[in-house]
């Protein structure tokens, strides 16, 4: 069984179509990278997963979209539940206006976890996984606001992996951050593939080469082509997809 | 799994509890509202009439018509708006299009803050030791108008700043990369531009200074005068004051009842007119004016 | 020649322009100046009517009293001439009513025209008497001693607990039970004012779609437009009596009345700003929330509100600010008993109804008149206070973001 799957997927904000008709599959433990010129609906899509675009007024979804083989978008699918299962880290760091360990407990606390103890081994596991432990160790009750953009991000990776969902999905995750930042980044999304299965959208070529097992590229709301990460770089099968990497539009 | 769902169907109702409240204590506060309009044009709206706006009040202000408060009012909000208008657009051209950024800029907003949040009882109080004692005018048009142009003088300052601020920033450049000076920038195309919201603002000071009591209590406000004045060191009746004394302490509260509904809607009625041309001229023109 | 004149023409305009910024501020300092020389003068007075005297017998060794002294002496709360550090004599009260009590008709003469005289001897025989009378009844050859009474200190002003300036002998200026009452009165609008304007401000920006918003925000508006003088004919003829059925009252005019109607005054004001805080919440924080995982109210209470702290903290402080200042509605539904407030069901008087209701009474330049300059002082520094809290809040909130 596939780890997510898409079948037929067509969405629209209003009238306006922004997704068409696309089917693709992700397998477990692997990093998926969306990639695309902006506009091209990859952020929409990876939006889908954790149904945030349910925030939306006024859009409409046709197809389906299954995680560990269960429709995300049926009646009986919880939310909330589908929500601690698909973790999400935003494009620029956005930590909460509360302490390091507050933040990393958040997503706990809402769902209803309430044992002190933990909670508290939980965040300090979270807090190593992104290798941010000796960073932060001795300030962990000072606002997450005193960090480095960098630091807060991975802050926020942290908080996405508190709740221990089997998916995260990151929306441009470095494209705020400086390029020692995005390399640690990196570094830790290699690392978290053995735990979590990662779909990325990401606006830079590179990283997605270095990254991704997979890639898919998106054009106009199509996905024109999804492949190994390697076939896409090396030999891509549509001519639109070899325009694009080599950085002939975008 | 069970128990997720558990916490899940908790959170829901919890929200499904709070919302429910906030939607409810929000339109409680619209019925407050309504309550209050409804109740005054109930009361109000017999009253009107073409003599109770037209004629003088007679048998003690008991009965007869409002038309000197009226026409008080109205000299009044013309007054104040002859002060406050100029001088507030003129204040917020040069805060906005002349000072540059640092404590000078810091120190007038601050000003006009704090004038902003003087209480208008205070602002009686000066206007009547600045301009009734001091300069002498005595209880007159002038030195009710000078008052309350002081207490509108912000709010023209803020909204206008705020419509200036609205004007993009290429429009000032373009004028001034075809050599035009400040004033002729200022004067030709931003102001242009500026002047619906601005007009906005100038309607929205007008509903709120016709409906102040506190500052012309004792600068110009007469209990009873039935006759028009002849020049700005004359007093005149208010529509506000007027209200006042003949629901609290005119010479038959209980008789003058009738009257005091009839004065309350009209009031309110220069607020719903001037509000509504506020909303329209904004609709009309598209930006947006924030009166606070 | 020609860009000579356009340059000067262009200097005039920003002079002018220039001066039109000053105006606030020379006004702000124009209200100091005589908001506070003239309260200020107040300090400088006798409490007692330029035209009346205080007598004493000649021999009494006091010759200066306090005006919580003399009121207290005239209240019968001091008996004895050693209480206020004299000798121990009874003190007797003379007040130029009770002359005939003492003296015949044929003493006083025709039109009283020997009242002066008859005063004098009254004085000369009792050594404890305190006498009260106009200056007119001294005579030639008056053989009491004028007492002196102490100038108004500011201590006693700030903490006297009786407001009653045109009281006989002394004016009573303690305004204690003026800002008791004023804030007995904002505080109880603000705790009407705050739950509501919040749950409001968290509907109009969390919870409303733009449609119902659009309609509701100029219904606020509305609602902060209404003049003062309106709300407060609204309450007398509506809460005030609604009031006095509902707590069984002799009366309605009471605090509670002024706080329901400072209440209903002050929701614009907290919903506007706090509304205004919370929308600026970045979507992406909230966003976060959401995948987290947290409910859309669980997102508003842990982290929107949070977030908009400061900028509802200057929400509710205006808000108080406005209560405080509020003048016409107050006056008009509070009853305006100048007394210390022990519940919320009584009448109560703020400073600025007190200032409105007093200073046509009071004559120009007089102590009454500057004391309700003090008021007015008062109340500018409680604003001021406000303001600056208002912005300081506002700027850390600025500084914790970056």
């Amino acid at each position: 069984m596939h780890k997510i799957e898409s079948k037929n997927v067509n969405f629209y904000y209003g009238t306006n179509q922004a997704l068409k008709d696309i089917s693709l599959s992700i397998e477990k433990n692997t990093v998926t990278a969306l990639i695309g010129p902006s506009g091209c609906g990859k952020s929409t899509y990876l939006r889908l997963f954790n149904r945030m675009n349910d925030l939306i007024d006024n859009t409409k979804l046709e197809g389906q979209i299954l995680i560990d083989g269960v429709d995300i978008y049926a009646k009986s699918t919880n939310v909330d539940t589908l929500r601690k299962n698909v973790g999400m880290v935003f494009q620029k760091p956005n930590p909460f206006p509360k302490t390091i360990f507050e933040n990393v407990a958040y997503g706990l606390r809402v769902n209803g976890v309430t044992d002190k103890k933990f909670i508290e081994e939980r965040v300090i596991n979270s807090i190593q996984q992104v290798a941010l432990w000796d960073e932060v160790k001795d300030k962990l009750k000072k606002s997450a606001f005193e960090l480095s953009g960098g630091q807060q991000q991975r802050l926020c990776i942290a908080r996405a992996l508190a709740i221990q969902p089997s998916v995260i999905l990151m929306d441009e995750p470095t494209s705020a951050l400086d390029p020692i930042s995005t390399a640690k980044i990196e570094e830790l999304v290699y690392e978290l593939k053995d735990k979590y299965t990662i779909v990325i959208v990401t606006h830079n070529m590179q990283q997605a080469g270095r990254i991704s097992d997979t890639t898919g590229f998106f054009y106009m709301g199509e996905l024109i082509e999804f492949d190994q990460t390697k076939n896409i770089f090396t030999n891509p099968k549509e001519e639109r997809t070899q325009n694009y990497i080599t950085g002939r539009f975008g | 799994m069970d128990k997720d769902l558990k916490i899940s169907r908790k959170k829901k109702i919890n929200q499904a509890i709070a919302f429910s409240l906030f939607t409810f204590l929000s339109y409680f506060i619209v019925a407050i509202l309504f309550v209050i309009l409804a109740f005054l044009i109930y009361k109000g709206i017999g009253v009107l009439s073409w003599g109770f706006i037209s004629e003088m009040p007679t048998d003690g202000m008991t009965s007869g018509g409002i038309y000197p408060a009226i026409i008080g009012t109205l000299i009044l909000v013309f007054g104040s708006m002859l002060f406050a208008f100029p001088v507030g657009v003129m204040a917020a051209i040069y805060m906005n299009e002349y000072v540059k950024d640092g404590w000078i800029k810091r120190f007038i907003k601050l000003m006009t803050n704090n004038l902003a949040g003087v209480p208008s009882i205070v602002f009686g109080l000066f206007g009547m030791a600045l301009f009734v004692n001091k300069l002498e005018f005595g209880d007159s048009i002038l030195a009710g108008s000078l008052t309350l142009g002081l207490l509108a003088l912000p709010v023209v300052i803020r909204t206008t700043e705020e419509a200036l601020k609205a004007v993009d920033d290429t429009f000032r450049q373009a004028s001034l990369g075809l050599g035009a000076s400040k004033w002729q920038t200022t004067s030709k195309v931003v102001l242009p531009i500026a002047f619906p919201n601005i007009i906005t603002g100038l309607i929205l000071s007008i509903g709120r200074v016709s409906g102040e009591t506190a500052p012309i209590l004792f600068t110009v406000a007469a209990y009873f005068l039935p006759k028009l004045p002849s020049g700005i060191f004359d007093q005149v009746m208010a529509l506000p004051y007027h209200l006042y004394v003949i629901s609290t302490s005119g010479t038959n509260i209980e008789k003058s009842r009738e009257m005091a509904y009839g004065t309350a809607l009209i009031l309110i009625i220069i607020v719903l007119i001037s509000n509504l041309a506020a909303s329209r001229l904004r609709k009309y023109f598209g930006k947006k004016v924030k009166m606070n | 020649m020609k860009t000579n004149y356009k340059k000067f023409q262009e200097k005039f305009i920003e002079g002018l322009l220039m001066l039109s910024g000053t105006v606030t501020s020379l006004t702000v300092l124009l209200i100091v100046v005589f908001l506070f020389s003239e309260g200020l003068g107040v300090f400088n007075k006798k409490p007692i009517d330029d035209d009346f005297n205080l007598t004493i017998h000649a021999e009494n060794r006091i010759s200066k009293l306090s005006p919580s002294q003399v009121k207290n002496i005239f209240d019968q709360k001091i008996k004895n001439w050693k209480e206020v550090g004299g000798k121990d004599e009874k003190i007797i009260l003379f007040k130029i009513d009770d002359i005939s009590d003492f003296y015949t008709d044929d003493q006083l003469g025709k039109d009283f025209k020997n009242l002066s005289w008859c005063i004098n001897d009254y004085i000369v025989k009792h050594r404890g008497v305190i006498a009260f009378f106009s200056k007119k009844y001294i005579s030639k050859n008056f053989k009491g001693k004028i007492l002196d009474v102490d100038k108004i200190k500011v201590s006693e002003f700030l903490s006297g607990d009786e407001w009653f300036p045109t009281a006989r002998p002394v004016a009573q200026m303690g305004v204690k039970p003026l800002i008791l009452g004023t804030l007995w009165v904002s505080l109880g609008a603000i705790l009407i004012a705050l739950p509501l304007g919040l749950a409001a401000a968290i509907y109009l920006s969390e919870i409303a779609n733009s449609r119902i918003r659009n309609i509701l925000k100029p219904l606020i508006e509305l609602l902060a437009g209404i003049p003062s003088v309106v709300y407060g004919f609204f309450g007398l003829v509506i809460i005030v009596p609604l009031i006095q059925q509902l707590f069984n009252l002799p009366v309605g005019e009471t605090a509670l009345a002024g706080s329901v109607v400072l209440g209903i005054m002050a929701l614009p004001t907290i919903i506007t700003i706090s509304e205004d805080a919370m929308r600026n919440t970045p979507r992406a924080m909230k966003e976060a929330s959401l995948a987290l995982g947290a409910s859309k109210w669980q997102t508003i209470y842990k982290v929107v509100i949070p977030h908009s702290a400061s900028g509802i903290t200057a929400g509710a402080i205006l808000g108080i600010g406005r209560a405080i200042g509020e003048t016409m509605a107050v006056l008009m539904v509070t009853g305006n008993a100048a007394i210390i407030p022990t519940t919320l069901l009584e009448p109560v008087r703020t400073i600025p109804a007190t200032i409105a209701a007093e200073l046509g009474e009071a004559p120009n330049g007089g102590v009454h008149y500057q004391a309700l300059f003090a008021l007015g002082c008062i109340l500018f520094i409680i604003t001021l206070v406000i303001n600056l809290l208002v912005e300081f809040v506002t700027k850390r909130k600025t500084l914790s973001k970056h």
